[in-house]
């Protein structure tokens, strides 16, 4: 018999597991937000602006470290080319914000200023959607998955893996990062998208805005993780573990690698293309750095730093490494870059199950 | 049969011109008639003083404003004395009022004419092509007869050539129709860019009215332009090769780390930089200490970089790298962290601004191989220094001690270590060695490109494209997929930019990965995955 899908996803998760995913709700459902709109400045327990953007940002990030994880930690495939897909959200949701600007631009024109800057006269094609919200929507997760599942495919059929894999992908980001830096692309080139103004006809900047986007991360972030964990206690996760282990094996006993391998790759570059969506808004520029290989290698350290394989790891990892980048880079900047260099040399050689790796080997060892 | 003419006639068969005093053979009355009053009468004498050698000083005075006349006297000033223009006798005393004799903007051009057509006949080579440079684009049909008398007496290859241009367009502006013909026909030859220039509006009815010389005029314009088409195709052959051979140098490095023993070195990038701050370190020190021999400087960076890059090579493999032999994707984080560190170090040495490496002077300058194709000195040496390296490794791994080692440990680890072969030294040299030439690398990097903290990074996708097209463990692949690269990433820039050529590069890289997944050049042999 079926076990129904709501045990199903009940059991997937720990008591404490669902204990610490409700306070977690209540922190940044609740609590948080009542703090940065009804508590006066004056007040010590008021939580600010900053803190409100840069927690939103983290947990975007968040969501990105947990897609890079289904794919490294439990798919075995190494993506340096996360970035990407992260950055084609967050371009196209750029748009659907730059068509709210409408005539409120530096030049008073419908069309984004950059166009006006070029003398074009009229909007490209692939910015007809651009106007609809919902179809906005539709396109953040359908552009990534679209792209992942087309290169996805090609590499997979002939077989490309490991390292193979991890620099192509890289190569990928980086000719996208080209790309996307020429003005003729048609996305603001070198600039990329700011000077948002509103969203659903609200200033994008008020306080409600923001409380509502930064909440709205974390909601995502609280569906992504319980998605994952749904998917990798499913049998199509164990499936995916074993492909990760043993390929060859996998193959021998009759299943074919190919499909695994693409649902879990696209779904991951759609859950970053989510992600990039809710960051843009949140931050308010968006431009094709955000593609460069630097950046999405980054993203495999947020992940090696929490502990790869382990779904809470990946969240915790992004929260250390983007805090201690904030911290690094107002109190050492020039220090920031030995740090972060260090992490990577350091975890992989004596963390390579994370911290929450080793979190678990003090357990064990006090345990006994 | 008087006098000057004689003399005339004699220096036109004694040539080339010998340096004898001017003034003793030219006629006092022709000299004088350059200060006449009437336009036609000065450029009269200027055309009858062109004929003889010796009076290139005096006209060039005139040109300069420097020709005087006081009543009937006409004479130059040397310091304090006066001067005759015919005879160079001192004038004394020097004329109290004088003005300088008026040279409009006719007679101008007929001096200027005439003082280039005898500067042709300079004994000094340098002058001769001067003038006859000079003379290009802006001959006409009067200078004929001087450029061909020139052009039959020239030796030197390079002025005739000149010339024979020169004397071309001259002929083409001529009212007769075989001149004009077989000026065209002379020009067909032709390379530059301008020739076709002069050539394009003759083949319109409207400026040359016979048809033959149209004809043969559309006919040489077609010549010179397949002509340019050629040079400037292979010009884009040689950028490619030269891109080509920095690729090979970047990759070569990696095909021993990489490709021989498996290690994913991301800081190769940051191995190149060390290799060309080291150039800069040693620049540095001649520029101090050795100023007479800083056009060497660059001989003596080659050891250095490669020392300094092995070592820092050698040390990030006994520290980090040899902790994780076996764990590609993890070696793959390391080694980016490393890249990382070093990228900071170089800034905080060095400063986050570009240091200046110099060309030495024996590199700078080129080869010209015809119009509008310069093979630059310093491209050429690399090109020839990458095949130099190129060479070097091939012996190293195929002739020596060292190199057998190295193929045994990749080859089987084990087996090797139980017939006595030191594993873990014999990993810590290779290694040393494939970050040594990317040091050299570097070297050849500092003379075309700058030199900064983040230089390293941009080659570090190409040169694991290299690599991976070039099928693991492969040198022939490397150095073919190198140059491959090079050259068709050149063809496709001037066809499409630079941008969309590099995008259509990784394009073609990908599918053609898709095709042949272990490269160029794939190991023959069965092997058994994961």
């Amino acid at each position: 018999m079926r076990t129904p899908f709501i045990i199903r996803l009940l059991s997937a998760m720990s008591r404490t597991g669902w204990i610490a995913l409700a306070a977690f709700a209540a922190l940044t459902l609740i609590v948080m937000p009542a703090l940065h709109l009804w508590v006066p400045e004056s007040s010590p327990f008021h939580v600010s602006t900053y803190v409100i953007t840069l927690s939103g940002k983290i947990l975007c990030y968040a969501i990105v470290a947990l897609a890079m994880d289904l794919i490294w930690g439990y798919a075995g495939i190494l993506s340096l080319g996360h970035g990407l897909f992260f950055a084609l959200g967050g371009y196209v949701f750029g748009m659907y914000l730059m068509r709210q600007i409408g005539t409120d631009g530096s030049y008073q024109s419908l069309l984004p200023d950059f166009m006006v800057f070029l003398d074009w006269k009229e909007l490209p094609w692939y910015w007809g959607v651009s106007d609809s919200f919902p179809l906005t929507l539709l396109l953040v997760l359908a552009v990534p998955a679209l792209v992942a599942y087309v290169f996805g495919y090609f590499a997979f059929r002939s077989r490309i893996k490991g390292v193979y894999f991890s620099i192509i992908t890289q190569a990928l980001t980086f000719a996208a990062m080209l790309l996307f830096f020429r003005n003729e692309t048609g996305f603001g080139g070198n600039n990329g998208f700011t000077d948002f103004k509103r969203i659903l006809g609200h200033d994008i900047t008020s306080p409600g805005v923001r409380v509502i986007l930064f909440s709205l991360s974390a909601l995502v972030l609280m569906l992504t993780l319980l998605l994952s964990r749904y998917l990798v206690t499913s049998k199509f996760g164990r499936v995916l573990a074993a492909i990760r282990d043993s390929e060859s094996r996998v193959m021998f006993m009759g299943y074919n690698p190919l499909h695994y391998k693409l649902v879990i790759w696209a779904l991951s570059a759609m859950l970053c293309g989510i992600a990039g969506a809710l960051y843009v808004p949140q931050v308010g520029i968006i431009n094709p750095s955000e593609m460069s290989p630097a950046n999405s290698i980054e993203i495999a350290i947020w992940v090696a730093v929490g502990g790869r394989g382990t779904l809470i790891g990946p969240v915790i990892g992004a929260a250390l490494v983007n805090l201690s980048k904030s911290y690094f880079t107002v109190a050492f900047p020039e220090y920031w870059l030995f740090f972060l260099g260090a992490l990577f040399v350091g975890v992989t050689l004596w963390l390579p199950e994370g911290v929450v790796g080793l979190w678990k080997r003090i357990k064990a060892r006090s345990a006994a | 049969m008087t006098r000057p003419l004689f003399v005339i006639l004699l220096w036109l068969f004694a040539l080339p011109a010998a340096a004898v005093p001017d003034a003793t053979v030219l006629d006092p009355a022709v000299v004088k008639k350059l200060a006449a009053e009437d336009s036609d009468a000065r450029i009269a004498a200027i055309q009858q003083l062109g004929s003889q050698p010796g009076a290139a000083s005096l006209l060039q005075a005139m040109a300069d404003d420097e020709l005087l006349v006081s009543g009937d006297t006409v004479f130059v000033l040397d310091g304090e004395r006066a001067l005759d223009a015919a005879s160079g006798a001192e004038i004394k005393p020097v004329p109290e009022t004088y003005e300088s004799v008026s040279v409009n903007s006719r007679v101008r051009s007929h001096l200027s004419g005439v003082l280039a057509a005898l500067r042709l006949q300079d004994a000094d080579r340098g002058v001769r092509l001067a003038a006859a440079q000079s003379l290009q684009g802006s001959a006409d049909a009067e200078l004929m007869p001087v450029l061909a008398q020139a052009m039959a007496r020239e030796a030197d290859a390079e002025i005739k050539a000149v010339l024979q241009l020169a004397h071309a367009q001259a002929s083409l502006a001529s009212p007769r129709v075989s001149d004009r013909l077989a000026a065209v026909v002379a020009l067909a030859d032709s390379t530059s860019p301008a020739t076709r220039g002069l050539l394009l509006p003759l083949v319109k009815p409207g400026n040359e009215p016979d048809a033959r010389v149209r004809a043969a005029a559309a006919k040489a314009v077609k010549a010179i332009e397949s002509r340019l088409a050629l040079g400037e195709m292979l010009g884009q052959v040689f950028t490619g090769l030269s891109l080509g051979s920095i690729l090979l140098l970047a990759a070569l490095g990696l095909a021993i780390t990489y490709g021989v023993m498996g290690v994913i070195n991301m800081a190769h990038g940051e191995l190149l930089m060390v290799g060309a701050y080291a150039t800069y370190l040693v620049q540095t020190v001649f520029r101090t200490y050795l100023p007479q021999y800083l056009d060497w400087y660059l001989l003596a960076a080659i050891p250095v970089a490669f020392a300094a890059a092995a070592l820092v090579g050698m040390l990030l493999e006994r520290t980090v790298i040899r902790r994780l032999y076996g764990r590609p994707l993890e070696t793959l984080l390391a080694t980016w962290g490393l890249s990382l560190m070093l990228i900071q170090a170089a800034r905080v040495i060095f400063g986050a601004q570009n240091v200046e490496v110099a060309n030495p002077v024996w590199m700078s300058g080129g080869i010209e191989l015809m119009a509008g194709l310069v093979l630059p000195w310093n491209r050429i040496v690399i090109i020839g220094f990458a095949l130099f390296v190129l060479a070097l490794m091939w012996a190293l791994m195929q002739k020596t001690r060292l190199g057998l080692f190295v193929r045994a440990v990749t080859q089987n680890r084990a087996m090797a270590g139980c017939v006595g072969v030191p594993t873990g030294r014999i990993d810590m040299l290779a290694f040393g060695l494939g970050a040594g030439i990317a040091g050299l690398g570097g070297v050849a990097l500092s003379q075309i490109a700058n030199v900064g903290p983040d230089m390293g990074q941009g080659y570090i996708v190409d040169s694991f494209l290299v690599v991976v097209l070039g099928g693991v463990g492969q040198l022939a692949g490397a150095a073919w997929a190198a140059l491959g690269l090079g050259v068709v990433t050149k063809f496709l820039e001037g066809w499409s930019g630079a941008v969309l050529a590099k995008i259509m590069v990784l394009i073609i890289v990908i599918v053609f990965i898709q095709k042949r997944p272990q490269g160029l050049f794939a190991l023959k042999g069965r092997f058994v995955e994961n």
